[in-house]
């Protein structure tokens, strides 16, 4: 069973949701990402998802557009973002870590040998924003040869048959993306997600992560009704970019909001 | 090539290049971007309607022009300039602009947004929006509104909102993925109109289909006034949409070679250029696997060219495929020589190209010479250039 499907079943157990972070690597600078991993398990996370930085973020909001062009700035690649999961892996085996990123760095290295990298780095899940299910077979495969998960987006208007196709072709978990628009942008609409995940939960049994405009707490315990785990990335980062002289600060921040996260899901049955 | 020409496959593949990689809230709306492009392009009445635009709005067709006089000079192969410069809105990108648009109304859409480098494609997108009573919205680099700014200023006067894109290298690929920002965000009621042979699936078929105009009258033109069809086409490339344009009805005339030039800046040797097909390695951006201008770890390039059309890292996939199966060739031509061509045209013709244009004229001031009298060439004279009349002077010390 892999780390995802794991931390899942155990969550289940005791009826609580996963909180699952992201961050981007290398933001705002390669030696602040190994610590920050290890905090935000401290807090209370269950996956963390590492965002590999890319010159074109096509579904990123201005957040995380800054943060990928800081992590750039050092140099951070695909080849360092996995280079940090093994550092992180070295005194933590058991946090999934999923990467998540674009589709070009992984070409540039090839398939195969991405697959091999991220073997050898011990990574859970591999989600790639601009690889959807028609394009996907050849990299889905050899990362499920090698026991890592590949993590699909489904949206607002996916329709049945999508959603079906993403049962099929996913593991570990889907990742809901609840809104139409960029990461960072406006505010969910809880009716509207509660209302799609009846729909996605009647066609799958993998977990579902619910993300993109999920800013604080409250946002956070009513979303953890929803699915199985609840997305928080460009909070974060605003976090990071509020306190770039300062990134210990930065880090303390994003704790307490993670750890107030936590404190709020796990009261929803409450 | 024995077989007909017959691409892209169902799912928009070009052997390797094209396909569809976009994140997954774009699927629906490109799945219904696609029906709709099947069932019109099929519909007699949708056909009708849009061939009359083309005549009557655009004003096509756009003439076939012996250039003797630089032929002459040049000493060898007879040229002819394709006039998409005489278009309504001064170049090619019209004629994609006004069948997009058609779709857009067709399929109730109440909003338009566009990404432009130059700006023609802007001007070309603002200029069917205002026609239609359709908002339009473009995205234009923060770098090509201040060298484009006469552009600029005609999108407004046509009612365009222009967002200066911040991002990035804030050129072309910068407008693009602000672009699709905007579309992911806004899908319901949004048409994204692509003014490149570039993008996800059907937007390299579909525009390609659209800008196919060029070659189909070229080549009947062609026959008309020589007999025979050309020895060889020269377009500038950089998305490649009046490159595939002009190319596409000769694909399976084998005798006629296609040539696309590539911007090469200050030289394809210096890194500062944006001719990915001469100096790039197949990846993926902006929907599409084509060649790419990318580093070591996939990290998209800037790139640099004197025309802002031009200055992309990528091209459109069937370029990509039309340079494997070597049906195409892709040369390069720098900055200084594009001003060559440009001041060749303008002295020898009277007839001021766009920059973009210009990189093509410059590489036939190459090419003619080693052709017999005999042999004829193409060239896509795909834009006027009053839009470059500030870059022009700026570079030639000379204030305005």
């Amino acid at each position: 069973m892999s780390r995802l499907a794991t931390t899942f079943t155990e969550l289940e157990k005791t009826g609580r949701k996963a909180l699952i972070p992201f961050i981007t690597a290398g933001d705002p600078h390669p030696e602040f990402t190994v610590p920050m991993m290890h905090a935000m398990v401290e807090a209370g996370v269950n996956v963390i998802e590492l965002g590999v930085p890319f010159s074109d973020p096509m579904a990123d909001g201005p957040v995380i557009q800054r943060a990928s062009e800081r992590a750039l700035a050092h140099k951070m690649s695909l080849r360092k973002t996995l280079a940090v999961a093994a550092e992180f892996r070295k005194t933590n085996q058991t946090t999934p870590v999923v990467i998540m990123g674009y589709l070009n760095p992984i070409e540039a290295m090839g398939y195969e040998a991405f697959a091999n990298a991220a073997q050898a780095a011990d990574i859970d899940g591999v989600l790639t924003v601009d690889l959807p299910p028609e394009e996907a077979a050849e990299c889905t495969a050899l990362l499920k040869a090698r026991g890592i998960d590949p993590i699909f987006l489904l949206a607002p208007n996916s329709t049945d048959e999508r959603i079906e196709k993403m049962n099929t072709l996913g593991s570990g978990y889907l990742y809901y993306v609840s809104l139409k628009g960029v990461t960072g942008a406006g505010h969910l609409n809880t009716a509207d997600v509660e209302q799609k995940l009846h729909q996605i939960k009647a066609r799958t049994n993998l977990p579902v992560g619910i993300g993109f405009g999920v800013k604080d707490a409250d946002m956070a315990k009513a979303v953890a009704a929803l699915g199985d785990g609840v997305v928080v990335g460009s909070a974060l980062i605003s976090k990071v970019e509020a306190n770039l002289d300062n990134p210990e600060r930065a880090k303390q921040e994003i704790c307490e909001l993670l750890s107030a996260m936590r404190l709020a899901m796990d009261s929803v049955g409450a | 090539m024995t077989e007909k020409y017959n691409m892209p496959d169902a799912r928009g593949h070009f052997g390797p290049y094209g396909g569809l990689f976009v994140a997954e809230t774009l699927i629906p709306p490109i799945q219904e971007l696609n029906a709709a492009y099947q069932q019109y392009m099929s519909d007699p009445e949708f056909i009708a309607e849009l061939d009359a635009d083309l005549q009557h709005y655009v004003g096509r067709p756009s003439p076939l022009y012996y250039a003797e006089r630089w032929s002459r000079e040049l000493g060898g192969a007879q040229i002819y300039l394709k006039r998409e410069d005489l278009n309504h809105t001064g170049s090619h990108k019209i004629n994609n602009t006004v069948g997009q648009a058609l779709l857009a109304k067709r399929m109730g859409k109440t909003r338009i947004i566009a990404e432009t480098g130059a700006g023609q494609h802007g001007v070309a997108t603002a200029t069917v929006a205002a026609r239609l009573g359709l908002e339009c919205v473009v995205y234009m680099g923060a770098v090509d509104v201040a060298r484009q700014s006469l552009n600029v200023y005609r999108m407004k006067l046509l009612g365009a909102t222009v967002v200066a894109v911040e991002s990035g290298s804030k050129t072309l690929k910068d407008a693009l993925n602000e672009a699709l920002r905007d579309w992911v965000t806004n899908v319901d009621n949004t048409f994204y109109i692509i003014g490149t042979v570039a993008g996800p699936h059907p937007y390299p078929a579909m525009v390609r289909d659209f800008q196919a105009i060029i070659g189909r009258e070229a080549k009947q033109q062609c026959l008309a006034q020589t007999g025979r069809l050309p020895d060889a086409l020269v377009a500038c490339v950089g998305g490649g949409s009046n490159a595939i344009g002009l190319f596409y009805p000769f694909i399976n005339d084998e005798s006629v070679k296609l040539i696309g030039v590539e911007a090469a800046g200050d030289g394809v040797e210096t890194g500062r250029h944006s001719a990915p097909l001469c100096a790039g390695k197949p990846g993926v951006l902006h929907g599409n696997r084509t060649y790419l201008m990318s580093d070591e770890d996939g990290e998209v390039i800037e790139t640099h060219s004197i025309s802002a059309g031009l200055d992309y890292p990528g091209v459109g996939p069937e370029h990509a495929w039309l340079k494997d199966t070597g049906r195409a060739q892709y040369v390069n031509i720098t900055d200084t020589e594009a001003l060559e061509g440009f001041h060749a045209l303008t002295r020898m013709e009277g007839i001021i190209p766009a920059l973009e244009s210009a990189h093509a004229m410059a590489y036939t001031m190459k090419l003619a010479p080693t052709m017999r009298k005999d042999e004829i060439i193409i060239i896509n004279l795909s834009g006027r250039g009053d839009k470059d009349m500030q870059t022009m002077a700026k570079r030639e010390g000379i204030e305005l």
